[in-house]
């Protein structure tokens, strides 16, 4: 499991995924299973296809909260009722500081000073996400994340259709940018990285209105539909690493189950990330049970599509005891 | 090696890849794919260091919200939040856009339109900061420019009778200048009457004879002065700026506004100033 948790980290960091060397007596088991009782196998993936539950329960839960979490801002500042103030790089809630783990960096690294008031934001915003999952951050809070779903349905329908073509970059690009934008922090005194954030950006046009900067999410926006999809939060964005630092240790992750997988791969099709869904493939998974890697969102995408509940939400520890 | 022999491109994920393809070919689509990485990493870059180019040109000077450390400090340390905006009871704090570069995100005051007035007493953008990018004190290994830091802590006229009268802040925000004196009503022995900015403008302020707590509409506050006094008649701080005879010897209602050492550079005078375009203005960031 340990050797798993690392390979995780590392396959977040950028490096290809590879196949297991080691699988446990169970997962061996099943796999063998699968492959021995062929016809059974099949009737059962057309049964669970038939009768299987799918539906876009935990996305529209997800987008619910990702508007509400923006509105508070929103309304926050223009009714003034003052409960969630500021925007998404620093605020503050009811009184207590939050501060965005990626621009404290930042700040921290331009200013070369840290203040208590920034200490206490990000070690409460640490906790936050370490309880909720890091980069949940992305998939429930972001709203660049939310538009830019949207432009990669639209991606898809035009690669669909043959009008586009979808082109990867190298994953370990992220953790080049997470490094170059640190280093030219540190060595220009200036927060590079937020000139260019579109988490920041968004958070700022939605609370203090529109302005220059929205130009900048068009042009990402239109590269994703037309060029590669969701290349910004695939393989660019350093707040997205930060996020998916949390979250290696955090409770809260998508699980999957070997025994109910029937490894049609709809789950790894609607995946932002789907380098942390390689054990759904058949003859992968080294667990007959595991959590998937901490690069993933826990934007539940896989978990509505799944039609035999292979993958579920999971909180460690608690799910046990429920 | 350690490639999977089954790692087909997402969008063809469902279908079946029997025949593995060619390691040349294979190879050719890592090495187009680094490349095309690395022209994704050089764009990215390139356009965040974009942000530069305003550093560099020095466009635009901001006066900065009170208690702003110096300009590279204050770009630096700023997470660009905006709390400072939410605070401010006149909305005179607003955010640079994105033609600003690495200044994106941060407060600025445009006081022709709308100047701090100090009417939240308490200097309230500083309290809201997060980063410590406003203090009332800076810390102490920061060095303070000649001339930046006040005389004696400003007396808010508002707060005369308070029993503590001064603001918290200790450096200014700039100096005010009469840029046109040529314009100037006082030089020219002219009152005023009326609406100080016209009935479009939006700008508001704190009358401490209308209500200490609720800043009004300039424009719901009209002058009737023989001789234009505004700018030193809304001064918010004690003893920043007076009117003088504008030439020795008596008989001449000329007089002229002279700034003070005690100006923080807060920018009413500059909102107030009836003239078009304003006859003073604030110098962001000047010394005393």
């Amino acid at each position: 499991m340990k050797g798993q948790l690392l390979d995780s980290v590392k396959v977040m960091l950028g490096r290809e995924v590879r196949k297991p060397e080691r699988f446990s007596g169970k997962a061996r088991q099943i796999h063998q299973l699968k492959r021995l009782n062929k016809a059974e196998f099949e009737a059962a993936k057309e049964h669970a296809r038939a009768h299987g539950l799918r539906g876009n329960k935990w996305r529209n839960r997800r987008w619910a909260a990702l508007i509400a979490a923006n509105l508070l801002f929103v309304v926050s500042f223009w009714l003034d009722i003052q409960i969630l103030e500021g925007a998404l790089t620093a605020s503050r809630f009811v009184g207590f500081h939050m501060i965005d783990l990626n621009s404290a960096l930042q700040v921290m690294l331009a200013h070369k000073h840290i203040l208590v008031n920034l200490v206490i934001g990000t070690a409460t915003i640490f906790l936050l996400w370490l309880l909720l999952g890091g980069r949940t951050f992305c998939s429930w809070v972001c709203p660049y994340h939310l538009v830019a779903e949207l432009a990669e349905k639209l991606h898809l329908k035009l690669a669909e259709k043959k009008i586009v073509t979808g082109h990867e970059f190298h994953r370990g690009s992220r953790t080049v940018f997470w490094l170059l934008f640190s280093l030219m922090t540190w060595v220009t005194g200036y927060t590079v990285f937020e000139t260019v954030s579109p988490t920041g950006i968004l958070s700022r046009a939605l609370i203090y209105g529109p302005g220059l900067a929205l130009g900048w999410i068009l042009v990402l926006l239109l590269f994703e539909v037309f060029y590669s999809r969701r290349a910004w939060c695939r393989y660019v964005c350093p707040i997205g690493l930060t996020y998916g630092a949390v979250g290696i240790l955090s409770p809260v992750r998508v699980y999957y189950r070997l025994e109910h997988c029937f490894h049609e791969g709809d789950c790894r099709k609607v995946c932002l990330v789907p380098h942390v869904l390689d054990a759904v493939i058949k003859g992968r998974s080294p667990e007959a049970e595991m959590p998937i890697g901490p690069d993933c969102t826990r934007c539940g995408l896989c978990v509505d599509v799944c039609p035999s509940g292979a993958l579920r939400y999971d909180i460690k520890g608690l799910s046990k005891l429920l | 090696m350690g490639e999977a022999d089954k790692s087909v491109p997402e969008q063809a994920a469902g279908a079946p890849a029997k025949k593995p393809p060619l390691s040349q070919a294979r190879r050719q689509a890592a090495r187009r794919r680094f490349i095309r990485s690395a022209l994704l990493a050089t764009g990215v870059i390139g356009f965040s260091l974009l942000g530069y180019l305003p550093v560099v040109y020095a466009k635009r000077p901001r006066l900065r919200p009170p208690g702003a450390l110096d300009e590279k400090d204050f770009l630096a340390s700023c997470i660009k939040c905006g709390q400072c905006v939410q605070v401010c009871p006149v909305r005179a704090i607003r955010l640079a856009d994105l033609d600003e570069g690495f200044g994106v995100g941060v407060p600025y005051i445009d006081a022709r339109e709308q100047a701090c007035d100090f009417s939240c007493d308490a200097v309230q953008c500083v309290l809201a900061c997060p980063t410590g990018a406003l203090v009332y004190r800076k810390p102490v290994f920061m060095p303070v420019r000649e001339g930046a830091r006040l005389a004696k802590p400003p007396i808010l006229r508002a707060k005369e009778k308070d029993p503590e009268p001064t603001l918290e802040i200790r450096e200014r925000m700039g100096v005010a200048k009469l840029v046109r004196p040529e314009a100037c009503l006082a030089m020219q022995g002219k009152g005023f009457k009326g609406q100080a900015r016209g009935a479009d403008f939006k700008g508001r302020m704190r009358y401490m004879d209308v209500d200490r707590w609720k800043p009004i509409p300039v424009r719901e506050h009209p002058y009737n002065v023989d001789l234009c006094d505004l700018c030193v008649r809304e001064c918010p701080i004690q003893g920043a700026i007076s009117l003088e005879p504008a030439e020795p010897g008596a008989g001449s209602s000329r007089m002229t506004p002279v700034v003070h050492e005690p100006c923080v550079g807060c920018g009413v005078c500059e909102m107030i100033c009836p003239v078009e375009p304003t006859a003073i203005a604030v110098e962001e960031r000047a010394v005393w």
